[in-house]
């Protein structure tokens, strides 16, 4: 199979969505004549024309909510917003007028937008640019999120999340745009669901449930841990929202015993809810204590030395599997 | 313009009767504690919507603030739907779901009932844009109020619809207080309508205590935006004769200046001006006003009568369909 970068299988998801449903419009910051702050949308307004591929001022509240007023109407937007960071100006727009709409209009309404961008802590860029916001959209009933870690699934997610009736959030990550990964022939239609975590690597010992940019470094411990002959199964969530929890418990019933390794910070985070519903659905299976490897709870230093000691690691991640395992 | 027709006044004026009926009805029913949560009512404010909604298609696009239950009468939404909502009935115009500050009404393109203050001015943009990216001639009509050109999303909301230039009617309805604070409190330019001219966005102003006074020009801004795309700003100045929810005695207000304002009340006015004319007979409006009663005390029977939506439905709106989603086995290529 090709391998390509995970920049530009957002941009294909992008370009294969726009052509194939001219109801589907590109909105944000520098996206069009600029082909986005980081390349994402590059060479669609060349394609596609300003109508669809349309720049906006600094302005997340007013374009975001441009976005669910278009898709009142039937349109469906993709708006960018340049980081997650960024969102939470246009907070009220995504939280209550986006998901809220379908309920308040007794079904009426549905908003068939997407927010797309990345999330997530990057590099050095200080506590405004570096929220991991997944946990804080998790808690609002009517959104979906997605945090595809490789290229495949970032177009997979992508494109799917343009076609679902529903507002979606597709979390991107700055630190994954240029990484490579193997991804169907370009003739090939790469739909994948919402709500379908994915085995990345099989194990017997331990399972550590990871998504986004805490992918790379499960799979990085796990192959550590090998040498030490602990075998650990990485299962990648891909969705927040909905979670695939059948895909949790049938690892967790198989392993015994899991390390929750997530991109946001430990108060209230994914993995508190990850770990509340293994214990109440098997909590016998379980033969150690579930332990979470996240940030630290504190805004984001500049510090590039202090910003690493905030950020889970692989070694964190190793520490935390032996632990449990009692190795 | 063309001189409308007799007979749309007088339907016009049945309107507002309707709406002022309504919301006494509502006004009671709040009292008699069978309506919950908040209820502002736009008792004083009727020639405002009523006189946009003669400008316009039936087709164009309308957006509104929490101040909307006369905004889903104008647009034909029934008295009964209406009155369901507010009492939380399955009947109602959102299903019971939404309330007070929520209706909405897709066939009729009544787009809500917003009640975050602002938070809809960039929706109606929205709307806006997807009238233009199809290529079509509606105009949206974006009523908020005078609370709302302080917050953020309105400025930018302003300066998006300018910048693509969208056809839209930004409409406050200024009626001097947003909430208990007066607009010579909150807002640093006394003349609203100059908050247009800072988005290159051309603005009127509008009286409107006089039905005709808010068509006609609205009639004017709307030929000129179907002709060329275009934002437009409309300050309509108002007045609301009660306070700004049910629970706000209005205080902060002076006996005579409630006075003054129903002194020049719209449907008074337009009454008079119909009569004056020889279009309306005082037993004809007495016939209108009798129906407008009516028509709002059978609401209420039809809204205690009708079901609460049942318990099953409790998650029935917070996803659509699955249907359109693909499916796990469609998706693995």
């Amino acid at each position: 199979m090709r391998e390509i970068t995970y920049r530009l299988a957002l941009n294909e998801a992008l370009a294969e969505e726009l052509e194939r449903d001219p109801n589907v419009f590109l909105m944000g910051e520098e996206v069009a004549q600029y082909n986005g702050a980081y390349k994402v949308s590059q060479g669609l307004l060349d394609r596609f024309g300003p109508q669809r591929i349309i720049d906006t001022p600094i302005s997340e509240n007013g374009f975001a909510g441009m976005g669910v007023g278009a898709a009142m109407v039937g349109l469906r937007p993709i708006i960018e917003f340049m980081t997650f960071s960024f969102s939470l100006v246009a907070f009220d727009q995504v939280v209550n007028n986006a998901p809220n709409m379908l309920t308040m209009s007794g079904g009426q309404f549905n908003i068939p937008i997407t927010f797309r961008g990345p999330n997530g802590p990057a590099h050095q860029l200080g506590a405004t640019h570096s929220h991991a916001t997944e946990c804080l959209y998790a808690n609002f009933p009517g959104l979906k999120i997605c945090t595809p870690a490789t290229p495949r699934d970032a177009k997979g997610l992508l494109k799917t999340a343009v076609r679902d009736d529903n507002p979606v959030l597709v979390l991107e990550s700055e630190l994954l745009y240029s990484s490579k990964g193997p991804v169907e022939p370009i003739e090939q239609e790469l739909l994948i669901p919402l709500g379908q975590a994915e085995l990345k690597r099989e194990g017997r010992d331990v399972t550590i449930i990871c998504y986004a940019q805490t992918v790379p470094l499960a799979l990085a411990a796990a192959e550590a841990l090998e040498e030490e002959e602990i075998s650990a199964e990485v299962l990648d969530l891909r969705s927040i929202k909905p979670l695939d929890l059948p895909a949790i418990l049938t690892s967790v019933a198989k392993t015994h015993r899991v390390v929750v390794v997530e991109q946001d910070r430990p108060y209230c985070g994914i993995g508190a809810e990850i770990c509340f519903r293994i214990q109440n659905d098997i909590f016998d299976e379980l033969d150690a204590p579930i332990a979470r490897v996240s940030q630290e709870d504190v805004p984001m230093p500049y510090n590039e030395r202090l910003e690493q000691a905030v950020l889970p690691s692989a070694e964190k991640l190793i520490a935390a599997v032996k632990k449990i395992c009692y190795a | 313009m063309s001189s409308p027709e007799q007979r749309d006044e007088v339907e016009m004026l049945s309107l507002m009767l309707l709406i002022r009926r309504f919301e006494e009805r509502a006004s009671q029913q709040y009292q008699a504690q069978k309506i919950g949560g908040f209820c502002h009512l736009y008792i004083g404010q009727e020639a405002v919507v009523v006189g946009a909604i003669a400008a316009i298609r039936p087709e164009d696009y309308l957006i509104t603030a929490y101040r909307d239950h006369a905004h889903a009468l104008a647009r034909g939404t029934s008295a009964d739907a209406c009155m369901a909502e507010l009492f939380g009935k399955v009947t109602g115009c959102s299903r019971g779901l939404g309330g007070s500050m929520h209706y909405f009404d897709k066939a009729r393109h009544m787009y809500g009932g917003h009640a975050i203050v602002g938070a809809h001015v960039p929706l109606g943009v929205g709307m806006a844009f997807a009238s233009k990216y199809r290529g079509e001639d509606r105009v949206t009509l974006c009523f908020f109020g005078d609370g709302a050109i302080n917050q953020g999303s309105f400025h930018e909301a302003l300066n998006l619809a300018a910048l693509y230039k969208l056809p839209i009617i930004f409409i406050c309805e200024n009626n001097l207080f947003a909430m208990g604070t007066s607009v010579e409190r909150s807002t640093s330019l006394q003349q609203i309508v100059h908050r247009a001219e800072g988005y290159d966005i051309p603005g009127h102003v509008v009286d409107g205590m006089n039905f005709r006074d808010v068509r006609d020009q609205l009639t004017e801004i709307v030929n000129s935006i179907r002709a060329n795309p275009h934002p437009a700003f409309v300050e309509i100045r108002t007045y609301r004769y009660r306070g700004h929810s049910m629970s706000d005695p209005a205080s902060y207000r002076t006996k005579d200046q409630l006075e003054k304002y129903r002194m020049d009340d719209p449907i008074t006015r337009l009454r008079a001006q119909l009569t004056r004319e020889g279009k309306l007979t005082n037993e004809q409006f007495d016939a209108m006003d009798k129906g407008a009663k009516e028509t709002a005390l059978a609401s209420v029977k039809f809204a205690e009568e009708s079901e609460e939506p049942p318990l099953e439905d409790l998650y029935a709106y917070t996803y659509v369909s699955e249907a359109t989603v693909p499916t796990a086995a469609g998706a693995q290529a």
